[in-house]
């Protein structure tokens, strides 16, 4: 079902949607939009297209706690962390991010269960919000992602002054009911929204990276490519910083650490960097000593073992931020380009 | 002119070339082309073929003093190329005993201030397809139309306080340089200084809650250049990877800013690479602006063979107390 309402009504539906569960949306905060929670003095952007870091954090986030020691005099007592158990709505995805929450799933979502990601997806609904402008770092559509068709529990498209709705899952159809009793929204159709769709897509079209060939990555290419000697000029310029990965929709490798507050130990866990010298130190020391190693990690792991444990997919959805967030200038698309060069296939402009 | 390119970018790959081909050097650390027009990376180059790739254009903001470190223990010499402020950087690494000058060999170039990328997305240019400059205007040709800027609106915040046309360690020069200052160095500190306790704590605050601990700041500095920095260390607890609470993280740039203090050259890569935007030379500028007060005028990396304010003591020292004092403003 299709719905529509004036886009200046928007802040009155987000107030809406805050009054009866937390709300996460896109904030401009000292000049940079993160996704961050709801409040009605925060600053709410739409109109940029990336947030700096991907909306990943509200069902993984960068640090949390898993259980605390506390000591009271001689008695020492665990306090585990409880589990997200309130609905909440993160909204304005965009099509790339979902389909990162998807690769996170995989992840989280298979044996072993991770219980606090698991509690967060079952109860965030995901409104995602089509890319009205992409920009010339995007290259979703490589990963055959749609971002004039973004797949959520609902999704939105923003035009000139209006905003449609479309619920997708039951989840979606909650938090439908729940606007649509609030009186925001009249019926729309369909067809109202494919001269948008058909805009964005003759933009993707026309983006430098969308037609990005993939060929010779994928599943059972761990051999020929981890000994490739391309790595070793690749990496050079490396900083060893982990913005690539924090900024990253897909990155999901953590560290479990200990946190002395003075009274106690807090267990916590956030997320750690392939980049970073103590990435999967173990106690004989660490398996990948050179910056080499720890480069290649990165991209062996989005373009050949995780399709390889995952029936193809790949664990990049194009969203290019490490395109326009690396310091030095490195990312995904020349480390795939810089392969296909060498292999003599097109490399066109 | 393709591009944002340097006139004399040609000198630059020919004496590169020549180099190169005659011995003196085995590799070049210079800027390869990107793919986007504003993206070159930091690269080397190790014969004539591969120059094909080199590039000097506005966007090459990048400073290759700290890769030196790593060229001082490569086989050979090295060529790089030094934009004036980072020579500045060059001669601290020196002074500290981190490059070694005889395996590398200078090549001072020219500059006229560098571009900032983010400055122009913030002016609403997307789609970027191709960049040109004319006339001190960028015109670009975009997805969504043709856009235009004048390039002095989308400086680099350190050009900005350019610290000036002069290379303060090379063995040649190429290419003409321009100063690009139209702001006082020390106003931004300034203003921060007259804010109240409350309020420069609340812009502190709301600025470094952005941080997510990627330690890019850290890693592009050439005053940090400890083989192994303490937080990286897993023997304290120091090492957290992300913020543990709010007091981390305005522990880790306060502890930087001071483990800096007194060897920043001021070079502005940390708020160059901090990818939320978090104006982090300001800490080091406020400890430049504080050691130009207490211990008089001192530019690190200026020179090689002088005493340092903050490793030097003087009967004229400022004595512990004023400081003290003068915090409680």
């Amino acid at each position: 079902m299709m719905y529509k309402m004036a886009k200046s009504d928007l802040p009155q539906l987000l107030k809406a949607i805050a009054q009866e569960q937390d709300l996460i949306v896109p904030l401009r905060k000292s000049g940079q939009v993160n996704f961050g929670m709801w409040s009605e003095e925060a600053e709410v952007d739409f109109d940029t297209l990336k947030s700096v870091k991907s909306p990943k954090d509200a069902f993984f986030p960068q640090s949390e706690t898993l259980y605390s020691c506390v000591r009271d005099g001689k008695k020492i007592s665990i306090e585990p962390e409880e589990l997200r158990n309130r609905p909440f709505t993160v909204f304005g995805m965009k099509g790339c991010d979902v389909r990162g929450v998807e690769i996170l799933d995989r992840v989280f979502l298979s044996d072993p269960l991770d219980n606090f990601y698991q509690a967060r997806r079952e109860h965030g609904t995901v409104v995602a919000l089509a890319c009205h402008e992409p920009e010339e770092t995007c290259f979703c559509k490589v990963f055959g992602v749609d971002c004039a068709e973004p797949a959520a529990d609902a999704a939105i498209w923003m035009t000139e002054d209006t905003l449609y709705w479309k619920s997708i899952t039951e989840k979606g159809n909650v938090l439908t009911e729940l606007v649509k009793k609030k009186g925001f929204f009249v019926d729309a159709e369909e067809s109202e929204l494919d001269a948008e769709k058909a805009k964005i897509h003759e933009i993707v079209e026309q983006l430098p990276y969308s037609d990005l060939s993939l060929e010779g990555w994928g599943p059972n290419k761990t051999e020929e490519k981890f000994h490739d000697s391309l790595w070793e000029e690749l990496y050079k310029p490396c900083l060893a910083c982990g913005t690539c990965t924090f900024v990253c929709p897909t990155c999901q490798c953590y560290d479990i650490k200990d946190y002395d507050t003075g009274h106690g130990v807090k267990r916590y866990r956030c997320w750690d960097s392939c980049m970073y010298s103590d990435f999967t130190m173990m106690a004989h020391g660490n398996n990948r000593k050179s910056q080499l190693e720890r480069f290649r990690q990165r991209f062996m792991h989005k373009l050949v073992y995780y399709p390889d444990n995952n029936d193809g997919i790949y664990s990049c959805v194009g969203c290019g931020r490490c395109v326009s967030k690396c310091p030095a200038s490195l990312n995904i698309v020349k480390v795939i380009k810089s392969f296909a060069e060498k292999a003599g296939g097109d490399d066109h402009e | 002119m393709q591009g944002t390119v340097i006139s004399f970018v040609g000198e630059l790959v020919a004496r590169a070339k020549e180099m190169l081909a005659d011995g003196t050097v085995q590799r070049v650390a210079g800027w390869k082309k990107g793919d986007l027009g504003y993206n070159p990376e930091p690269a080397y180059f190790t014969n004539a073929e591969e120059m094909a790739d080199f590039v000097y254009d506005g966007f090459c903001g990048a400073n290759l003093s700290k890769y030196m470190i790593e060229a001082s223990a490569m086989e050979g010499r090295t060529l790089v190329f030094l934009k004036p402020c980072d020579t500045y950087s060059f001669n601290q690494l020196l002074m500290e005993h981190r490059v070694k000058r005889d395996k590398i060999y200078i090549i001072g170039v020219g500059c006229s201030g560098k571009l900032d990328i983010n400055k122009i997305q913030a002016k609403g240019i997307k789609g970027i397809r191709t960049i040109s400059e004319e006339d001190g205007i960028l015109k670009f040709d975009t997805i969504y139309g043709e856009k235009e800027c004048p390039r002095s609106e989308v400086l680099l915040g350190r050009c900005h306080v350019c610290k000036g046309k002069d290379h303060q360690v090379y063995d040649e020069l190429i290419g003409e340089s321009e100063e690009t200052t139209d702001q006082e160095r020390f106003a931004e500190v300034e203003r921060i200084e007259a804010m109240t306790p409350q309020e420069r704590f609340a812009f502190f605050r709301s600025e470094l809650s952005k941080c997510i601990r990627c330690n890019a700041c850290r890693n592009v500095c050439p005053a940090c250049s400890c083989r192994k920095c303490v937080f990286d260390s897993n023997k304290f607890d120091s090492s957290q990877k992300a913020n543990a609470d709010t007091f981390e993280e305005q522990m880790f740039h306060i502890i930087r800013a001071f483990h800096v203090a007194g060897r920043c050259t001021d070079c502005g890569e940390c708020s160059r690479v901090c990818p939320q935007g978090i104006p982090l030379h300001l800490f080091n500028r406020k400890f430049i602006k504080d050691i130009n007060t207490f211990y008089g005028e001192y530019q690190a990396g200026a020179a090689t063979d002088c005493e340092t304010p903050l490793t030097d003591f003087t009967f004229d020292d400022v004595e512990p107390g004023v400081v003290a004092e003068r915090g409680h403003r």
